[in-house]
């Protein structure tokens, strides 16, 4: 079984964002960039399928500019076997639906029979390509997954929801997306580094699939959020008690 | 303008206080239909949200527990006698509104805290860093709403329910079983009082006096991201960019340092109260009223206090 991990390239999970002044965006001039974590967590599912030996190949694509490759090269030296980097680079964030587009052509090309996508990118927090690529494809879809076991042509799932925990099983081929209690992925060990260069990497762009990918959305504005300013201290447990009843809290 | 509200049904029962939110929201954007996917006590409860105008009914088991590709096809083909599709922004919401969009060839927007106007909308991004403001070009608008940034409609209407039918089980997937966390505690994303423990709490068994408090006061219970790592809280009491997002009148953070992402969740409660011993703690520049002491000593004190 072909295991497809998508991944994407983002802000590190430790950068303090800064909202530019002219209201167009995030900076995002030299400041560090890594593997979405939901995404790390995918790419960790997938090598334990392999390992598990109900994996054969788990393959690895990012889309988004060059600079992608290290985050594909960063898969590989976790374990997964090569990568495909579709380049598109619009100079603004790529939308969940044109991603989904992308990657159901790719899905086309590589047939797996298991997509693992992160639940959610820590960029743009819209926690959507998983679901729409599910659509587009016409397969079941197994989200916020904290368990995966694959077992006679279906995938069961056990899903974080609001109340606490769903199973569901869903047939291959299927698409599940991570949460964060899945598992804990691994660190990339230094000779597992210089293996991972010498994987194949493949180089596609997104009008090879021929895919439009225009927004549908315009970005008006990218404001700081309202901020809230620091209260007082309070030197006991009394004295917190008497604030909290001065505003009729407790 | 018309709007097809996704109900939020729980088990057999309307998940009142979600609806009621995304009620509100889509009352400004048009007549509000809502559509329930459950039994007929559920749509009934619906029927009573103000701002509401019509309630479909789609009783069949295949739209029981919310399976994402069955539900997905019935608002799909419901989907052309309104401009905007939206539901609160829960678990069943952000599973099934992506779907539904990308079937209808348009963007979701999720996760919406304002409505500016029909087409435009704002939104949080990067952990709460930041707030976008984003026009929607295309003909139909598909919109989670995050539920804490609006009040519940009131429970004063009486709207017509009708009954709707669509394809039913497409065979994709199958339900298995629900694992519902069992608690007298009021709902985390409703409660007025929320008492939240992080990695400062240390382990699971010392998570027992953040319990304690909560009980005191008719609290709900929530956790950081670090404690629901560390195994020490449930991932449905997780507090953040990544869990639930709170606005409860009171929020009490405890032993809880205040990374970025755990405030994403709850910075916009009323009064935040924060016990941490570490006076350097971000959390202390979000706080209302902050105390510097361990939590050990303190949260226990409270509780016999209060």
């Amino acid at each position: 079984m072909k295991v497809l991990v998508p991944v994407k390239r983002v802000i590190d999970y430790n950068v303090k964002v800064k909202v530019k002044a002219d209201g167009t965006g995030v900076d995002l001039a030299n400041v560090k960039m890594s593997m979405n974590p939901f995404d790390e967590i995918s790419v960790e599912e997938a090598i334990r399928l392999k390992e598990a030996g109900i994996a054969s190949e788990v393959v690895i694509v990012s889309i988004g500019e060059k600079k992608a490759t290290d985050t594909i090269r960063n898969a590989l030296a976790m374990g997964a076997d090569r990568g495909i980097l579709v380049t598109e680079d619009q100079g603004v964030d790529l939308e969940p639906l044109a991603v989904a587009k992308i990657l159901a052509k790719v899905v086309e090309e590589e047939a797996p029979e298991l997509v693992i996508l992160g639940k959610q990118a820590i960029d743009n927090d819209m926690n959507a390509t998983g679901q729409m690529l599910a659509a587009l494809l016409g397969w079941g879809q197994a989200t916020f997954a904290s368990e995966v076991k694959i077992e006679d042509g279906k995938a069961v799932v056990t899903r974080e929801v609001d109340g606490g925990l769903q199973t569901i099983s869903v047939n291959l081929p299927a698409i599940v997306t991570t949460d964060l209690r899945l598992n804990e992925p691994r660190y990339a060990s230094l000779p597992n580094i210089m293996k991972a260069k010498k994987k194949p990497l493949d180089e596609k762009t997104a009008a090879d699939y021929g895919v439009d990918t225009t927004p549908r959305l315009t970005v008006v504005t990218t404001e700081e959020p309202t901020g809230r300013q620091a209260g007082i201290k309070v030197g006991s447990v009394d004295e917190l008690i008497a604030k909290l009843k001065e505003g009729g809290l407790v | 303008m018309a709007v097809l509200l996704l109900a939020e049904v729980a088990g057999d029962t309307l998940a009142v206080d979600a609806t009621a939110k995304a009620a509100t929201a889509g009352a400004k954007l048009g007549d509000v239909t809502v559509l329930v996917c459950g039994p007929q006590a559920a749509a009934d409860e619906a029927a009573k949200l103000d701002g509401v105008t019509k309630v479909l009914l789609a009783d069949d088991a295949a739209y029981a527990n919310g399976l994402a590709e069955n539900l997905a096809d019935l608002i799909v083909s419901l989907a052309g006698d309104y401009s905007h599709i939206i539901a609160p922004a829960t678990t069943t919401g952000k599973n099934i509104l992506p779907r539904v969009a990308a079937l209808l060839d348009v963007m979701v927007i999720t996760d919406v805290t304002e409505v500016v106007d029909a087409d435009t909308f704002k939104r949080p991004v990067y952990a709460g860093n930041a707030v976008q403001t984003v026009k929607s070009t295309d003909a139909t608008k598909v919109i989670s709403f995050r539920t804490s940034t609006f009040d519940a409609a009131g429970s004063t209407g009486s709207a017509a329910v009708e009954t709707v039918s669509g394809a039913g089980d497409k065979g994709l997937s199958a339900f298995v079983e629900d694992k519902v966390v069992e608690s007298d505690r009021p709902e985390l994303t409703s409660a007025k009082i929320v008492v939240s423990g992080g990695r400062g709490v240390g382990s699971e068994e010392n998570f027992a006096i953040i319990e304690a408090l909560a009980d005191k006061l008719g609290a709900a219970v929530g956790a950081s991201r670090a404690a629901v790592d560390s195994g020490f809280a449930p991932n449905d009491q997780q507090v953040g960019q990544t869990g639930k997002v709170v606005a409860p009148d009171l929020y009490i953070a405890c032993g809880i340092s205040g990374a970025i992402q755990h405030l994403a969740g709850m910075k916009d409660s009323k009064v935040i109260v924060a016990i941490n011993k570490d006076e350097e703690a971000p959390i202390f520049q979000v706080a209302d009223f902050g105390l510097v002491a361990d939590l050990f000593d303190a949260v226990p004190e409270l509780t016999e206090k209060l």
